[in-house]
């Protein structure tokens, strides 16, 4: 097993990738600490891997990755249940649409406090226990949408966007620590988030992808799986795109 | 060696500097011993030394060596 007696954490793991992520990593071995912000929808999670993989080791733990109060209380009780972490996965999202003109304030708030400042108070407690542990891997989630932008999703795309540069900065930040920071750049996967854009989108966004179809949550946690692993020892500072040849 | 006594050699080690340096007075960007780069390292060495993981807040207000042990017994460390 990959993982074995690694100690990762999945933000934003109740559901969608982060939950299949969560599910690959503790297959290979880990400890997972399932976070997210709703208690039943982690328990549920957390019932959902152990009836499939009944030695998985999982802590669920309740963290809204957009408030420091709560980034820095999980990150305490990490400490005082395994004094280590080996790996973060920054799934926590979410997506907020409109034309330029109609973003209110709000939104963009909500957004970036969620996708991107998340990314950063993680990032600031998982690299300290990660030193202490020698090193370790962190794996942000970004979107192909941060790379090449989209009609309607300037705020997203801004968001993400942030995540690839925070990714490239901490890669050369934390190497010393022997901390690899990596980013994958999902492309259309089958998440309820790709479902919420209504039929006609979606049957739009399929036709773009060379593929000919939508990806799986599983084929974007197997390269959440390979980042966090040492099958990846020398990769750093990369944005890896899991989006079937999309073209946006 | 009483905890007061093990900061010090926290600090002496995490900064490179000679431990009769140490007062509460010595602060932040007070030498050149202690600049960013340092005050990272110096966490690291406290929260080994210590067995605590520091707040980022406790770690930005971690001005001086006098507010270094207020900020450890706030995280249970008994001076």
């Amino acid at each position: 097993m990959l993982l074995q007696g690694k100690v990762a954490l999945v933000t934003g793991a109740g559901r969608g990738i982060g939950l299949t992520t969560a599910a690959v990593l503790a297959r290979e071995g880990a400890h997972v600490v399932v976070t997210g912000r709703d208690q039943a929808q982690l328990d549920g999670a957390c019932a959902g891997i152990a009836a499939e993989q009944p030695a998985a080791q999982l802590t669920p733990l309740v963290c809204d990755v957009s408030r420091p109060d709560s980034v820095r209380d999980t990150f305490q009780a990490v400490f005082k249940l395994t004094r280590k972490l080996d790996v973060l996965v920054s799934n926590a999202g979410v997506l907020d649409d409109a034309l330029i003109g109609m973003v209110t304030e709000a939104q963009i708030r909500r957004v970036f406090e969620t996708n991107t400042f998340g990314v950063l108070y993680c990032a600031q407690y998982a690299s300290r226990l990660m030193q202490r542990a020698g090193g370790g891997s962190i794996v942000n989630l970004a979107s192909i949408i941060g790379v090449t932008g989209n009609v309607g999703q300037a705020v997203y795309a801004g968001s993400k966007a942030a995540v690839i540069g925070i990714t490239r900065s901490l890669a050369k930040e934390l190497a010393p620590q022997n901390i690899r920071v990596n980013a994958i750049a999902p492309g259309f996967i089958d998440t309820g988030m790709a479902r919420s854009i209504g039929p006609d989108k979606f049957t739009e966004r399929v036709a773009s992808i060379k593929l000919g179809r939508i990806g799986t949550p599983e084929e974007v946690a197997r390269v959440a799986l390979f980042l966090a692993s040492e099958l990846s020892s020398y990769v750093t500072g990369q944005v890896i795109g899991v989006d079937g040849g999309m073209l946006i | 060696m009483n905890a007061t006594d093990k900061l010090r050699a926290a600090f002496a080690r995490a900064l490179y500097i000679d431990s009769g340096r140490i007062a509460d007075e010595l602060a932040y960007n007070s030498i050149p011993e202690w600049d960013s780069v340092a005050h990272m390292a110096l966490v690291a060495e406290l929260e080994r030394t210590f067995d605590v993981m520091l707040d980022t807040d406790d770690i930005i207000d971690m001005s001086s060596f006098g507010r270094a042990r207020q900020i450890l017994a706030k995280h249970g460390v008994e001076f």
